[in-house]
């Protein structure tokens, strides 16, 4: 009994240290954007800053238009997601409910869209969007991706898995398909529009390589990039530039909080049913 | 998080049996109309986004292109084969080789560690479980950046650490030596809140009815583990292979914000080098004929992804 206790001890002192080195560059970050310049000029400088000092935030917010960063990307990010989930959701119904000619080419050419990386595409991607001029524009950075069939795939697994005898009731009740689609699919297939919503807000909310591209004025520029060039203001020293970044972390992270189960939901979805 | 992961797909549509409604050629036609309507929003998505510029990638890696992006001169395969010819893309790709070395065998043992540790019942794991997926809200442009200012050779806190357990200080991301270490580190911890994720769930579908029988037959917890455990989650892990793979093949954050692709090109990878060819040298023919290699390995990686999925591993 005493191995056993002195094992379960070891067991988790390891997962400490281990959750420790997982954890430390986030608690790096949060701890020195709380630290005053006197504090960070040290080196080493303190692991944890002596008060919580507030100005970092209130300067890094001067210094660079975090805040307009972070409105731009919840804008693009939110109506990507609400495209997504109506794009997917129409396509993901046809192809449970529906009886149609092609049935079977329009689902191959979904599932051929999976098999094209967007880093593939990028260059005339660019070029179009720069025709239409586009570029620094909220829709150059939200209409590209206002459908993808990951979407497609995930919401008509869960329309497939709901009671067919529901749907045949409602068809002998008279009801159309715009009706059922509208009153009973879509609600009951609620878990399944939150997880691909977490997952696809995420996903953009994320993005890097394309509104890199795209965005040259410092008021269109999204959260991720926003946040990269601040390395090249020299007027910030680097816990000001922490500062921002934990601004910017803060939404991410209350994000996992409220909706890790719909995230663990969506990726495991496309492992498990393969 | 990375951008456009391949899943698999479920296993094609079994059709629904067309329901036989008396005189329902009106109907059927109405449901026929209502069904391309209900996918045009996406195949028009599809269309101007995808399809047209992968079609458009083929046509402009046959070409030579001014830098406003116009057509210049055909030159056929040419672009292809100065791509073989010269030295410099063979090189990146084989630090494109080299970065997926780095990274996907390290990401996978190391977040396979952490799940198998963290997926029993104890107490207090939950917590432990949120800790190892953290990272996936990390995203490159914020990881990058807290990495950049942990690596600075003077000033960065890992040096700091070393110079307390008494090793030499390293010049991280600036020695040719250490750049693609330390650019596989930052990968590591940023990918690994999803392979955790994957891993976990996997270990957790595991019946406890098989472990438990095989402690009764006296197995220890290691040889339960490598023994029936790893066997009944491989096909988790062989996604997490492919994805981490084709992953690492579209990686270019990490590398944009910490090396720009330097010191002396050791962390120039495929797409950071597409990048270069087509954004920064603004030649767009040979920027996309990198783009189809990049689209030809990852169709090959998918494809043998389905056929090792559908024989070789191990499914419950």
């Amino acid at each position: 009994m005493t191995l056993r206790r002195i094992n379960l001890t070891a067991f988790y002192l390891l997962l400490a240290v281990l959750a420790a080195a997982v954890l430390y560059p986030i608690v790096f970050t949060f701890s020195a954007s709380f630290m005053t310049a006197a504090e960070a000029g040290q080196y080493p400088p303190p692991i944890f800053p002596h008060q919580l000092y507030l100005g970092n935030f209130k300067e890094a917010l001067d210094n660079a238009p975090i805040l307009r960063f972070i409105v731009n990307s919840v804008i693009v990010s939110g109506v990507i997601m609400a495209a997504q989930l109506a794009t997917s959701s129409l396509a993901a119904y046809a192809f449970a409910f529906l009886n149609f000619r092609g049935k079977a080419f329009f689902f191959s050419v979904f599932l051929s869209t999976m098999m094209i990386p967007w880093e593939v595409t990028v260059i005339p991607n660019y070029i179009l969007v720069k025709s239409w001029d586009w570029l620094d524009s909220y829709q150059g950075l939200i209409v590209p991706f206002m459908a993808g069939a990951f979407g497609v795939f995930l919401l008509r697994q869960f329309f497939l898995q709901l009671p067919r005898e529901l749907f045949d009731a409602a068809k002998i009740d008279g009801c159309g398909h715009l009706r059922i689609f509208g009153t009973m699919a879509l609600p009951l297939a609620r878990p399944g529009l939150a997880t691909l919503g977490v997952y696809v807000f995420l996903t953009h909310w994320n993005g890097y390589l394309w509104p890199l591209l795209i965005t040259n004025r410092a008021e269109m520029r999204t959260v991720q990039i926003g946040v990269a060039m601040l390395k090249n203001q020299e007027v910030m020293s680097w816990n000001l530039v922490l500062a921002g970044v934990a601004i910017v972390l803060l939404p991410s992270l209350l994000l996992l909080l409220l909706g890790l189960k719909q995230l663990v939901r969506g990726i495991t979805a496309g492992a498990l049913k393969g | 998080m990375q951008q456009s992961k391949v899943l698999p797909a479920p296993a094609a549509t079994a059709e629904i049996p067309a329901k036989r409604i008396a005189g329902a050629g009106m109907l059927r036609w109405k449901e026929h109309a209502l069904a391309y309507l209900f996918l045009a929003p996406s195949l028009v998505c599809f269309g101007f986004f995808l399809f047209y510029p992968m079609l458009k990638s083929i046509y402009l890696s046959l070409y030579l292109t001014d830098p406003r992006g116009r057509v210049a001169r055909f030159v056929g395969f040419q672009n292809y084969a100065d791509l073989f010819a010269g030295g410099n893309f063979l090189r990146h790709l084989k630090v494109t080789g080299q970065f997926i070395l780095y990274t996907v065998p390290t990401g996978i043992v190391w977040a396979l560690v952490l799940a198998a540790l963290t997926y029993g019942r104890l107490r207090g794991m939950k917590v432990f479980q949120f800790i190892f997926s953290m990272p996936i809200v990390i995203s490159v442009g914020t990881g990058s950046i807290i990495w950049l200012l942990l690596f600075h050779p003077t000033t960065g806190m890992l040096n700091y650490f070393l110079g307390v357990v008494g090793a030499d200080p390293v010049n991280w991301l600036i020695d040719p030596k250490w750049a693609m270490v330390s650019v596989a580190i930052v990968t590591v911890w940023m990918n690994m809140g999803f392979n955790y994720i994957l891993l976990l769930s996997g270990l957790q579908g595991v019946p406890d009815a098989l472990i438990e029988s095989a402690k009764i037959d006296g197995a220890g917890p290691l040889r339960t583990f490598v023994r029936i455990v790893l066997p009944l989650v491989s096909p988790t892990l062989f996604f997490v292979l492919v994805v981490s793979v084709i992953g690492a093949f579209q990686a270019f954050g990490q590398i944009q914000i910490l090396t720009n692709g330097g010191p002396m090109e050791k962390t120039n990878v495929l797409v950071y080098s597409i990048y270069q060819e087509a954004f920064i040298n603004f030649r767009f023919g040979t920027g996309s004929a990198q783009a189809i290699v990049l689209f030809a390995i990852i169709l090959i990686l998918t494809a043998v992804q389905f056929k090792v999925l559908e024989k070789r591993v191990h499914y419950q």
